[in-house]
C-alpha cells in the first residue's frame, strides 16, 4: 500500500500533468483558447480556495471547541470526596 | 490482517487501565480513588497497573500504598524500572506484562482525562463491537477547560493539518484516552516506533491500515489540576517532524 505522501504526489502528478497539457499546449496541441486561460490560473485559484476553506474550517472548530465547565466542576468535588475518603483509610497524602 | 469487530466476546469483559506515572504523587491517589468508585459502582471487573518511570517525589511509594489499600487483583505497581525517563511507549509495552484483562484502557494519571468517562467507553465498545474506542475533545460534547484561545488555536490548527495528511478516520489523534482490545494493542506496540504524542497518532494511523474498526466517544480534557503544561515552541517543531514522517512512512 502506498504512502500519503506517496498518494499526495501520485495525485499531483496527475493532475498536474494534465493541466500541463491542457493549459500550456506543450506539443503543439491545440486546446481552444478560452479553455487555456481558464486553465491557466487554476492551480493558484485552488490553492487560494483551500487556503480560505482551511481558515473558515479551523475558525469554525475554534469558535465551537467546548469548554467543559461541568466536568471541572464534578472534578472539584470528586477530588474533595477522594481526600477524605483516602485519608479516612489511612493513606498518606 | 483483518478487522476483528464482529462477534461478540466469549470471555467476561476485565478492564486493566495502564497508567504511566512521572512525579505524580499527588494525583495518583485521586486517579485511582476516581477510577476504582467509578469501576465499582458500574460492575465492570478491573486492575490498575501503575508505571512508575523513577519519579524522584515519591510517586512509587504512594503506588505501593494504594496496592496495599485495594488489593494487589486490583491495583499493580509495576516495580523493574528502566533508570531514564522512557518514551510512552516502553511504559506500555512494559505494563501489558502485568495486565491480565481482555480490554486495556490508556489513560493520564494527572486528571486530565475525566474518568466518569471511562465507563461511557466502555459502554460505546460493548455497543458497536469496536476493537479501540478512542477519546476524543472534538466532538459531541467532548472539549477542554483551563484552555486559553492560543492554545485551543494551536490545537485545532494541528488536528486540522493531520486530518489533511493523514485523513485518519479519527476526529481526535493527539488524545491519550483510549480503550483498546488487548492483542489489537498488543498488535500495534509491535508495529508502532515513534515517542510522545506522535506514537498516539501513529497507533490510529496503524490501526486503520490494519483494518481494526474504531469507535470515538466525547471526553472532557481538564487541563491540570496540580502544576503547569507548556505548550512551546518544541513541542510544536516535534509535532511536526513527527505528522511529516508519519505522512511519508504510513
Amino acid at each position: 500500500t502506498m504512502t500519503k505522501l506517496g498518494q499526495w504526489l501520485c495525485g499531483l502528478a496527475l493532475l498536474g500533468s494534465a493541466w500541463a497539457v491542457l493549459a500550456l499546449a506543450p506539443l503543439g496541441l491545440q486546446p481552444p483558447a478560452p479553455l487555456r486561460q481558464a486553465l491557466l490560473p487554476l492551480p493558484i485559484y485552488l490553492l487560494v480556495v483551500f487556503g480560505c476553506y482551511s481558515l473558515a474550517t479551523v475558525g469554525y472548530r475554534l469558535a465551537t471547541f467546548n469548554d467543559c465547565e461541568e466536568a471541572a466542576a464534578e472534578l472539584q468535588e470528586h477530588i474533595r470526596a477522594a481526600r477524605a475518603d483516602l485519608r479516612r483509610r489511612g493513606l498518606r497524602l | 490482517m483483518a478487522g476483528t469487530g464482529t462477534g461478540t466476546d466469549p470471555a467476561p469483559p476485565r478492564l486493566s487501565v495502564l497508567l504511566p506515572t512521572y512525579n505524580e504523587r499527588d494525583n495518583l491517589p485521586l486517579v485511582v480513588w476516581m477510577l476504582v468508585r467509578t469501576f465499582r459502582d458500574s460492575g465492570i471487573d478491573f486492575e490498575i497497573i501503575i508505571i512508575d518511570d523513577g519519579s524522584p517525589d515519591g510517586t512509587q511509594e504512594v503506588a505501593e500504598q494504594l496496592e496495599k489499600l485495594y488489593g494487589s487483583d486490583k491495583i499493580v505497581s509495576c516495580r523493574e524500572m528502566p533508570p531514564v525517563l522512557f518514551p510512552s511507549g516502553t511504559a506500555y509495552i512494559h505494563g501489558m506484562k502485568h495486565a491480565t484483562g481482555n480490554f486495556i484502557v490508556i489513560m493520564d494519571a494527572d486528571l486530565s482525562h475525566h474518568v466518569s468517562l471511562c465507563f461511557m467507553d466502555w459502554l460505546k465498545q460493548k455497543e458497536g463491537n469496536f476493537d479501540i474506542v478512542s477519546g476524543t475533545r472534538y466532538k459531541g460534547n467532548g472539549g477542554v477547560y483551563g484552555w486559553d484561545l492560543k492554545r485551543k488555536l494551536i490545537s485545532r490548527g494541528a488536528n486540522f493539518l493531520t486530518q489533511v495528511l493523514l485523513r485518519p478516520g479519527a476526529s481526535d489523534l493527539t488524545g491519550s484516552f483510549r480503550l483498546y482490545r488487548k492483542e489489537v494493542l498488543q498488535k500495534l506496540m509491535e508495529k508502532c516506533v515513534s515517542k510522545g504524542y506522535v506514537f498516539q497518532m501513529e497507533m490510529i494511523v496503524r490501526a486503520r491500515q490494519l483494518g481494526y474498526t474504531i469507535g470515538e466517544v466525547p471526553i472532557s480534557f481538564v487541563d491540570r489540576v496540580y502544576g503547569e503544561s507548556k505548550l512551546g515552541g518544541n513541542e510544536i517543531v516535534s509535532f511536526l517532524k513527527g505528522l511529516l514522517t508519519l505522512f511519508a512512512t504510513t
